[in-house]
C-alpha cells in the first residue's frame, strides 16, 4: 500500500507584461489622488459602463466605485466591510460590490490607502448608467446624499434583443443632457473635436481589448479568465487616453509571442472552460491555480468580453456611444445572449461552461432563467453552476465548489 | 480469502465516513461506518483497521484504496481519488445499468446524477448552500420534535397524513412546526412532513424524468423516504443494496480499475 501521492501542481504562467499593467493603474489612481488634493481637475464619478468619454472630454478625472469594488474584493476585505453597510440598511441580497464600498466608506478603509499619494477622491458629480442594473443607481444615490453633488445618468432600456435607432436615441438624448451642467462644474467650453477624439481612443482601446481577448482562441491558450479579470483594469478606467492602448500594445506583444512558441497559461492544456458571471474576486488566485492543477483552461468569459465596444463611431459620438453602451452583453434578452455565447463557444473552443450565480448579482447571472439547459441542448456542451458571490464570502462554499468543479472536469475526462 | 486481492473505498462525508473492502469482481467483503467528526484521516484510517481486524487481515493485504468525498485529500493511504459524484455513479453502476438517474441524498448535501445508457454521466447537480433537504434538516427536525434521530423513521411510518412544511428554510421550519403543534398535529405526521419536505427540495433540483436510483445514508436509515419518493413521482426506484455505502463502493471499484490498468 503506498501513501498519499502528491503532485506537482502545473503552473500557471505569469504575465510578464503586469508590472507595466501596474505603472499604468498607479499613474491613473496618482492623477486623480493628486486632483483630490490639489481640488482640480474636478472628480466624476462614474458607474463602470457610464459615458466616460464624455466626461473626459468635459475634463473631468473619472473614478469608478466598481474598480473600487472589485479591490476590494480582490483584497478581501469585502466580507468584513459588506456587514457595516447592511447595519444601515443596506440588504445582505443586494449589489455586494455597493454594500462592500459603501462599508468601506463608513469604516474609513480602502486599499487605495496603500497606494502612493493616496487621498479620497470626493466627488464633484455622480454619474450612473442602469444598463447594468438599478443597484448602480441606488449605489450614487447614497453618496449623492452624503456629498450633497450632482447626479446625472442614463436610464436605458433593458433586455433588448435588437438595438433599434428608438433605444439609441433615448439613450443619446440622456448622454447629451449632461453636457451642459457638466461642463458647468468643470468650467470648461463643450469641445466637440474633443469629444470625438475621446470616442476614436475608446473605440481603439476597445479593438485592442478584443484582440487581447480573442489571443485565447489559440491552443494552447496564452491567457486565462482570472489573468484577463486584472487586465481588464485599463480597458475600464482608461477610456478616452491613450495609455492603456499603450499597455495593450506591450501585453499584445507577450501574449502573440507565446502562441508563436506554444506556451499556454497553463501546463499542458487538456480541457477549456467558458465562464458566464462575475468572478469570485476573492478566489481568483486559488481558482486559477485550481484549474491549472485540473489542466484546465478558463479560456473565455462573457465578463470580459463586456468591455468591447465596437459601436463608437468619432464621427457621431453621442449616438455611437449610447449604441455602445445599449449593445453591452447585461442589456440584452437571453435570446441574443444565447446566440452570442454560441458564437463564443465556438471561437474558443470550448469543452464545458461553467455559470456563476453570484448570490447579489442577479444581472450577471444568467443560469436563472433556464439559459443553461438550453444551451447545452443547442451546442452539447455540459454545464455546471457553481453558487458563489463577487465580494460576499458568505455566499461562498469552498468545499462544494472545488467538489463540484472537479466532478466537472472528471466528467469531460470520460467523454 | 486471503490470496485473493482486496481493494478499500474510503468515502469521507461531511456527517459520516464510510469505508468498505471489495474483492476485485466487486463483491463487498466487509464495512464500516462512523461520525466523521473533525478527524477525518484518523476515521477513516480506524474505520478501515476495524474491518481488516474482523477479517483477520493485515493492511497488506490491500492492494489499492480510493478515496472520495469532501476529505478525500486527506485520506493518507488512499492511492486513487475522485469526487463522490464520480464514484457514486460508479457504485451504482455494479447494480443497474444505464441510464439512470442517481439522487443521493447526504447528511450535508444532495446530488442529482444522470447517466446514459453506457454509464457515461451526461450532467450532474449539487443542492444550493443550504441544509433544507438533507439529513441535518431532518437531524433538525429530530430535535424540535425531541425524539433520536432514528426513530424518525418509526414515527413517519406511523403517519396518516403527513403535515405540509412549506418553508425553504430550516430555520423558518422549525418555527412552522412550533405552529404545528400548537395547532395539534401528531408528531408521526411531522416526522412524515420532514420528509416530504426533504423530496420537495429534491423535485426542485431536476425534472427526475429518468430510472430513479436513491441511495447516501438517509436512504439508507429511513426506508419511509423511498415510499414516499415513488408516492410523490407516481413510479417505482431503485435502490442499491448499501445505499449508505454507494460511494465507497465507487472509490473501491475506481481503485480496482486502476489496478487493472495498471497490470495491463
Amino acid at each position: 500500500m503506498t501513501d498519499a501521492k502528491t503532485e506537482e501542481k502545473p503552473l500557471v504562467r505569469k504575465i510578464e507584461s503586469r508590472r507595466a499593467m501596474a505603472k499604468a493603474m498607479g499613474e491613473y489612481f496618482g492623477e486623480i489622488f493628486e486632483a483630490a488634493r490639489e481640488g482640480s481637475p474636478k472628480i466624476a464619478w462614474c458607474t463602470s459602463v457610464g459615458p466616460a468619454e464624455l466626461l473626459v472630454a468635459c475634463g473631468f478625472r473619472v473614478y469608478f466605485p466598481e474598480n473600487h469594488g472589485a479591490m476590494l474584493g480582490a483584497t478581501r476585505m469585502a466580507t468584513d466591510l459588506i456587514p457595516l453597510a447592511n447595519a444601515v440598511g443596506y440588504s445582505p441580497e443586494i449589489c455586494s460590490y455597493l454594500t462592500s464600498d459603501v462599508g468601506s466608506f463608513l469604516k474609513g478603509e480602502t486599499p487605495m490607502a496603500k497606494m502612493p499619494g493616496y487621498e479620497f477622491p470626493k466627488p464633484d458629480v455622480l454619474i450612473y448608467n442602469t444598463n447594468q442594473c438599478r443597484d448602480v443607481k441606488d449605489w450614487m444615490s447614497y453618496y449623492q446624499k452624503h456629498f450633497d453633488v450632482p447626479m446625472y445618468g442614463v436610464n436605458t432600456p433593458v433586455n433588448i434583443t435588437e438595438v433599434t435607432e428608438d433605444h439609441v436615441d433615448v439613450a443619446a438624448k440622456q448622454i447629451e443632457a449632461m453636457v451642459e451642467p457638466l461642463c458647468e462644474i468643470t468650467g470648461v467650453k463643450f469641445d466637440y473635436d474633443l469629444f470625438k477624439e475621446k470616442v476614436s481612443l475608446s473605440r481603439e482601446l476597445s479593438e485592442k481589448w478584443k484582440t487581447v481577448l480573442e489571443t485565447a482562441s489559440a491552443v494552447p491558450s496564452p491567457i486565462n479568465f482570472f489573468d484577463s479579470t486584472i487586465h481588464m483594469g485599463p480597458a475600464v478606467v482608461m477610456r478616452g487616453s491613450t495609455r492603456a492602448i499603450d499597455y495593450y500594445n506591450l501585453l499584445l506583444e507577450e501574449l502573440n509571442t507565446c502562441i508563436e512558441t506554444g506556451t499556454g497559461s497553463i501546463e499542458d492544456e487538456k480541457y477549456r472552460i467558458y465562464w458566464d458571471g462575475m468572478p469570485i474576486w476573492g478566489k481568483l488566485k486559488s481558482h486559477s491555480e485550481h484549474f491549472a492543477s485540473l489542466k484546465t483552461c478558463v479560456v473565455a468569459s462573457t465578463y470580459c468580453n463586456s468591455w468591447i465596444f465596437d459601436a463608437f463611431d468619432a464621427d457621431d459620438p453621442f449616438k455611437s456611444m449610447a449604441r455602445a453602451y445599449t449593445e453591452l452583453f447585461i442589456v440584452r434578452s437571453d435570446a441574443w445572449k444565447e446566440t452570442y455565447m454560441q458564437r463564443m463557444f465556438d471561437l474558443y473552443k470550448i469543452d464545458g461552461i461553467i455559470y456563476h450565480d453570484a448570490k447579489t448579482c442577479p444581472a450577471n447571472s444568467n443560469n436563472r432563467y433556464g439559459m443553461p439547459d438550453r444551451l447545452q441542448k443547442d451546442s452539447g456542451l455540459p454545464y455546471i453552476i457553481i453558487q458563489g458571490d463577487l465580494n460576499d464570502m458568505r455566499c461562498y462554499s469552498e468545499e462544494q465548489t472545488r467538489t463540484n468543479i472537479e466532478a466537472f472536469i472528471e466528467q469531460l475526462a470520460e467523454k | 480469502m486471503s490470496d485473493k486481492k482486496l481493494y478499500c473505498g474510503v468515502d469521507v462525508g461531511a456527517s459520516a465516513t464510510k469505508v468498505v473492502i471489495l474483492e476485485e469482481d466487486g463483491t463487498l467483503v466487509g464495512h464500516e461506518t462512523r461520525r466523521t467528526g473533525v478527524e477525518a484521516a484518523e476515521v477513516s484510517e480506524s474505520c478501515r483497521d476495524a474491518i481488516l481486524e474482523s477479517l483477520g487481515l493485515e493492511k497488506n493485504a490491500i492492494a489499492l484504496t480510493g478515496s472520495t468525498g469532501f476529505a478525500r485529500d486527506d485520506v493518507t493511504f488512499s492511492d486513487i481519488k475522485r469526487t463522490e459524484i464520480s464514484c457514486h455513479s460508479k457504485g451504482c453502476l455494479l447494480y443497474f445499468d444505464g441510464p439512470m438517474t442517481i439522487v443521493d441524498i447526504g447528511g450535508q448535501d444532495n446530488k442529482i446524477i444522470n447517466l446514459d445508457e453506457n454509464g457515461k454521466r451526461t450532467s450532474f447537480k449539487l443542492n444550493r448552500k443550504c441544509a433544507a433537504g438533507t439529513g441535518s434538516f431532518l437531524e433538525e427536525i429530530s430535535t424540535i420534535l425531541n425524539k433520536p434521530l432514528e426513530d424518525l423513521n418509526g414515527l413517519a411510518e406511523q403517519s396518516e397524513t403527513p403535515v405540509k412544511l412549506g418553508s425553504f428554510c430550516t430555520v423558518f421550519t422549525k418555527t412552522e412546526i412550533l405552529t404545528n403543534f400548537r395547532r395539534g398535529d401528531r408528531i408521526p405526521d411531522i416526522a412524515a412532513g420532514a420528509f416530504e419536505s426533504v423530496i420537495r427540495r429534491i423535485i426542485e433540483m431536476d425534472p427526475l424524468t429518468g430510472n430513479i436510483v436513491l441511495t447516501g445514508g438517509v436512504v439508507g436509515h429511513n426506508p419511509y423516504i423511498v415510499k414516499a419518493f415513488e408516492r410523490v413521482l407516481g413510479r417505482p426506484v431503485r435502490v442499491p443494496p448499501h445505499p449508505q455505502l454507494t460511494g465507497a463502493i465507487g472509490a473501491a471499484l475506481f481503485a480496482i480499475e486502476e489496478n487493472s490498468q495498471g497490470t495491463e
